[in-house]
């Protein structure tokens, strides 16, 4: 057995580097260093060998040659003749987009979802238990399959909104819930709508001010200002008011039944739907569960404290629960956020073109360059989580408790 | 406690693997086994039966090439490759032979170091659609929906098409021909878009096959084939006369009722002894037994047997032999002298 | 009615009141409807709301389960015996269940094999998960992943029993070793172990005919029975490296603790399926020119080293829980690094972590159905392809979907219920 006593004065021995543990550290880390080497070193003879028995060099040339394939739902301006490199960039804003809007619909219906599971509505609460349940304990794999198969199979397809024995018709006229996808009507900006946007930007500018003041009377001079109706107000009429005197000038684009599609309007395609949707779902059971253990996390303690302060149910949770619970809620809610950004890779199974599908899958098939194009693929998604990663650190940072 | 088993089961596979020789002839033959890439489903073409037995033109290929070698055509491992992994399973050595009805292109054969051993299925890319839709030409697509198979050169020809002709249309991509059905079934896409054939062995496993139509336009051209890695040219040959075989055999008259007959002893035609090597020595210069070309040819008949069992016209796939009759009958299967 | 109260007081009652039932809605049913559903008018909403959502629910599904047709051979059967009414066809399911199970290409004469595989697992999970079964079961756990091994991939059942011998062997080097030093004894345990594996190819290579069954390649395993194999050895394989990550990553020795840490930051960076594409499109390149790997081998290595950066993680937490003085009261013991954390710091940290560990494993099992992105035909790649595209099934979507939904739900929930049972089992005296 080896000691941890104060080692022999006087020279160095080898044996030291074994026994001694002020060497020893070095010997291992000497070792592993040498093993990695190695390993990438026969990884790297491997890859060499093989590519030169095959042919193939490793190169990224062909991000700038021509795609020639088409990608149907573009945030850019793409063709076919773009380059592999924009069909890439296509593909990581179509990424994006899906992973932003789903940890939207997520946040929210986890929040409501974890509040409602802990109402003292027996009915809802299990109704609630049970959605969480089901949802966390099946792939999200799964569902997305669902949500894409109930699009497919259960909506009418545009071709039954046509002719004058059509057996479906749109939503008050504007809005179209097909197999396809859906479509929204469009805002179109005519001259002078300039106005009506810097009008809206102004009246959230005064909402802030305003409930700023408010606060601030509260503060200083313990009045009450009334915030609802002023902050409605302002949201609306301004631009309202504005939106009419300009004449106008922001109209909307009807989609309607053109050829084989609706042409017109916003496109909402059913494989974007159906991950959004899934992904929304499937991590709302989970930041249910995180934002139940949040409120559960903070001891019943504050609430009687806040309730014998004389605090309404809603301001305790508002001011005294929340506050506190978010502490605990957020690191959680964030680890979920990059969850939902690595699985919306699984776009592939539903035919969204997001970078998986675009540089990891049709141009992978194209150019044959597997190594080039997963090594950039992997890239993405690593930038994308470590930058995640340092949001949450300085988050946690800045929240950490400070004891005193 | 597994991981050991699975490291045992590693080293195992690793010292098998060392033994391995340079090439893949001799890997072939070494294994036992035939390694060939195949899709993941395409009825007549390659897809497992009910009891998961492979059948289809492409396995009758594969087959051929197992019993050349091996002289068994049961011994061959089928392996289920997409659009995405077949050139690499390929080129990675995972399987010895592709095929799976892989369109012979300049870049395929020259950027990404494949030999195509032959053709063994003249195709072109041709559209279907539902017959309700009233649409007679491909031209009259405009604003239509799409669905195509990623990781094809279809998608390629796809784009060119409306590009050239000038109108729009919205691709939705799939990665197999299995989920491609149910969303072209339920409407999602107007149009069905890949292979001639592929449309015809689709619209054959359909509930309603009369409802779908096949439009006249085919926009592209596509030889299949079946492909080896680049530089292995023993092995090159092999898959390449081996094929060659079947489509002589039609030519000569050799099928499997006669083929015992024929293969007993030299006869009068000296074209039909030197491939059933019954003169020559032309099973040896390839480094195989005399019989090769017969066990080839016996595995499941010459190239039109194996075509009229699989997607022949008698079959729910229904194609005729267009292309890919022989020259002599005005198609496109001309195939080198056997000596 | 004290005796002592002879003459009674006028204003103290002496006969008690008969009982009386509480009013209504104090107590009894409608109290609890009361108190439960409708408190309130924001409450009652909700009520009415969530009572119309299940009606919805039902009404939708009762008749397709009730008009459910379970035994005719193609969807089209099914439409002609339904004659328009809802109703399921389930008969896909009876149809093509063993489909479901175990994929298109395993023997079916040899089904038997694992599902006898499957139920012995849970023998050999029972000593594991709880811990008042008899100790003695733990032999089970030690043999059944040679028995399962054989029994689902087949061939004879000297190779396990050799890989277990050979397991012994090294075991016993090293205890003979271990007084010199722990590294010894491991470097000449793993040692004897190889040298006595390569020896024992030679026996097994001649006896490989004796108590042999059917060998099965692992290419031809498929369906749900794919997904439980991925499971449970991903899982099984990916603790051992994940403990070691972990400690490395908490070893002050730097190199080490770079490259643990690049490591676990790196394949928590990136999503499975990349990970899946470099098992199937990648990983060829890096692997020996000549070598062959199965693409089911290689899928499990990716997957380990998926899950074993995510169980780093969590036994890395387990080892930061505990208190800096266990480690301090172990070195002043005088045991060396590897005898303070295999005898103090990781019994304690890993009995921390077990439940992180479980959800972990809970999340690796649902995430195997990833594999049917890369044409492999477990669970959903048997649905989505040869069963979906079948003629006679083309169309069937409720039916395999329900069943692939209850086919992960029961096995998920049961073991996150487990994961929280234990929680609460380990949570002593912090109340």
């Amino acid at each position: 057995m080896t000691t941890l006593s104060d080692p022999p004065k006087g020279g160095f021995r080898v044996s030291m580097l074994i026994n001694d543990t002020r060497y020893r550290s070095y010997t291992f880390q000497f070792i592993a260093l040498i093993a990695l080497i190695a390993a990438f070193a026969y990884l790297g003879s491997n890859l060499i060998a093989n590519l030169k028995a095959a042919g193939l060099n490793i190169s990224y040339r062909f991000l700038g040659e021509p795609a020639g394939y088409d990608i149907n739902q573009r945030l850019i301006e793409y063709t076919s003749q773009s380059t592999h490199m924009r069909a890439a960039v296509v593909g990581m804003l179509n990424t994006l987009l899906v992973a932003v809007v789903a940890c939207f619909f997520a946040t929210v219906i986890g929040v409501i979802v974890g509040v409602l599971r802990l109402s003292n509505n027996w009915l809802v609460n299990k109704l609630m238990g049970v959605y969480v349940e089901i949802f966390r304990n099946v792939p999200v794999l799964i569902w997305i399959l669902i949500i894409m198969a109930v699009f497919v199979a259960v909506l009418p397809q545009p071709r039954e909104f046509r002719g004058d024995d059509a057996t479906a018709s749109m939503v008050f006229g504007s809005f179209a819930f097909t197999g396809r996808g859906f479509y929204f009507p469009k805002p179109v900006f005519g001259p002078g709508s300039l106005f009506v946007v810097l009008t809206f930007a102004a009246s959230l500018v005064g909402i802030w001010g305003y409930r700023r003041y408010a606060k601030q009377q509260l503060f200083d001079h313990g009045r009450m200002v009334s915030t609802l109706w002023p902050s409605i107000g302002l949201f609306f009429v301004p631009v309202i008011a504005m939106f009419f005197i300009m004449g106008q000038p922001i109209t909307l684009d009807y989609p309607a039944l053109k050829g084989f599609n609706f042409q017109g309007g916003i496109y909402a395609r059913n494989s974007f739907i159906a991950l959004t949707f899934a992904l929304s779902i499937y991590t709302a059971a989970f930041i249910a569960e995180n934002v139940r253990a949040g409120i559960l996390a903070i001891s019943t303690g504050q609430t009687e404290a806040a309730a014998s302060l004389g605090l309404r149910p809603g301001r305790i949770m508002n001011l005294v629960i929340l506050p506190q619970a978010l502490r605990v809620i957020i690191p959680p809610l964030i680890s979920q956020y990059l969850n939902i950004t690595k699985n919306s890779s699984l776009a592939i199974a539903v035919g969204y073109m997001d970078v998986t599908g675009t540089l990891g899958g049709i141009t992978l098939n194209q150019t044959g360059r597997a190594i080039e194009t997963v090594l950039l693929l992997m890239a993405f998604y690593l930038v994308i989580s470590l930058s995640i990663s340092a949001v949450m650190n300085v988050y946690n940072n800045s929240v950490k408790l400070k004891e005193r | 406690m597994k991981k050991s088993v699975f490291f045992g089961a590693m080293t195992v596979a690793s010292l098998a693997a060392g033994v391995a020789a340079a090439g893949t002839l001799d890997d072939v033959k070494a294994r036992g086994k035939l390694n060939c890439g195949v899709t993941t489903g395409l009825v007549g073409f390659a897809a497992p039966d009910a009891n998961g037995e492979w059948q289809g033109f492409d396995v009758g290929v594969c087959r051929a090439i197992a019993a050349a070698v091996l002289g068994d055509p049961k011994a061959v491992e089928f392996v289920p490759t997409t659009g995405k992994t077949r050139f690499t399973a390929l080129a990675s050595g995972e399987i010895d032979v592709l095929a799976r009805n892989t369109t012979w292109t300049f870049s395929r054969d020259v950027d990404l170091k494949f030999e195509f051993a032959g053709v063994n299925y003249y195709d072109g890319q041709g559209f279907m659609v539902p017959k309700a839709l009233g649409v007679s030409s491909a031209k009259e697509l405009d604003g239509a929906t799409v669905c195509i198979q990623t990781g094809t050169t279809t998608e390629l020809n796809l784009a060119d098409f409306f590009r050239t002709n000038n109108i729009s249309y919205e691709p939705v991509p799939i990665e197999t021909n299995a989920e491609a059905q149910p969303l072209y079934l339920e409407g999602a896409c107007d149009v069905y878009t890949t292979d001639a054939s592929g449309l015809a062995a689709t619209r054959a496993a359909f509930e309603n096959p009369g409802d779908h139509v096949v439009l006249p336009e085919i926009i592209s051209k596509e030889p299949l084939g079946p492909l080896v890695r680049h530089g292995d040219n023993e092995w090159g040959d092999v898959v390449r006369w081996t094929l060659n075989a079947l489509i002589a055999a039609e030519e000569v008259g050799i099928t499997s009722a006669n083929i015992a007959e024929l293969g007993a002893a030299a006869g009068n035609n000296p074209e039909i002894n030197r491939i059933l090597g019954t003169e020559g020595t032309l099973g040896e210069m390839l480094g195989l037994s005399a019989d090769w070309a017969k066990n080839a040819i016996m595995a499941g008949g010459n190239y039109a047997e194996i075509f009229e069992k699989n997607i022949g016209e008698n079959t729910p796939i229904g194609l005729s032999r267009g292309l890919n009759a022989q020259w002599t009958d005005g198609g496109l299967l001309y195939v080198p002298p056997f000596r | 009615m004290s005796k002592t109260n002879t003459k009674p007081i006028a204003f103290v009652r002496d006969a008690m009141l008969a009982e009386q039932t509480p009013p209504v809605l104090a107590s009894g049913p409608l109290a609890w409807v009361k108190r439960n559903l409708f408190d309130g008018v924001f409450n009652s909403i909700l009520t009415l709301v969530a009572i119309y959502f299940v009606y919805l629910i039902v009404s939708g599904a009762f008749p397709w389960f009730y008009n459910g047709v379970w035994s005719t051979n193609s969807l089209a059967e099914c439409r002609e015996i339904l004659q328009g009414k809802t109703g399921g066809c389930f008969s896909v399911l009876t149809e093509r269940w063993p489909q479901l199970l175990f994929g298109f290409k395993y023997p079916s004469e040899e089904y038997w094999r694992p599902t006898v595989a499957f139920f012995a697992l849970f023998f050999a999970a029972a000593p594991v998960l709880f811990n008042k079964l008899p100790r003695k079961m733990l032999i089970i756990t030690a043999i059944f992943p040679l028995v399962a091994f054989w029994l689902i991939w087949g061939g004879s059942l000297i190779v396990p029993v050799m890989v277990a011998l050979g397991l012994i062997v090294g075991y016993v080097v090293f205890t003979k070793l271990e007084y010199q030093s722990f590294a010894m004894g491991l470097i000449g345990g793993i040692l004897a172990t190889v040298i006595f594996w390569s020896f024992m190819g030679y026996v097994t290579e001649p006896l490989s005919d004796v108590l042999a069954l059917e060998p099965v390649p692992s290419r031809d395993m498929g369906g749900f029975m794919l997904n439980f194999i991925l499971g449970v050895v991903c899982v099984s394989l990916s603790l051992p490296l994940g403990i070691m990550l972990a400690l490395g990553r908490q070893s002050d020795m730097l190199i080490i603790k770079w490259i643990c840490v690049v490591f676990i930051e790196f394949i928590r960076g990136v999503p499975l399926i990349t990970l899946l594409f470099v098992a199937n499109v990648v990983l060829g390149y890096f692997l020996p020119p000549g070598s062959n790997f199965d693409l089911i081998l290689r899928v499990i290595i990716m997957i380990t080293m998926f899950s074993a950066a995510y169980i780093a993680e969590v036994v890395r937490g387990g080892l930061a829980a505990l208190p800096k003085g266990q480690a301090e009261a172990a070195g002043s013991l005088g045991l060396d690094y590897a005898q303070s954390m295999r005898l103090i710091i990781l019994p304690q940290a890993l009995k921390i972590s077990i439940p992180g560990i479980v959800n972990v494993a809970v999340g690796l099992f649902k995430d195997t159905v990833l594999v049917s992105v890369i044409s492999m035909f477990d669970l959903v790649g048997m649905i989505r392809g040869p069963i979906l595209a079948s003629t006679e099934w083309n169309g069937v979507y409720w039916e395999l979907w329900l069943a692939a939904v209850l086919f992960f739900f029961p096995i998920c929930y049961g073991i996150s219920q487990y994961s929280q049972w234990l929680e609460r089992q380990l949570a002593t005296g912090h109340r």
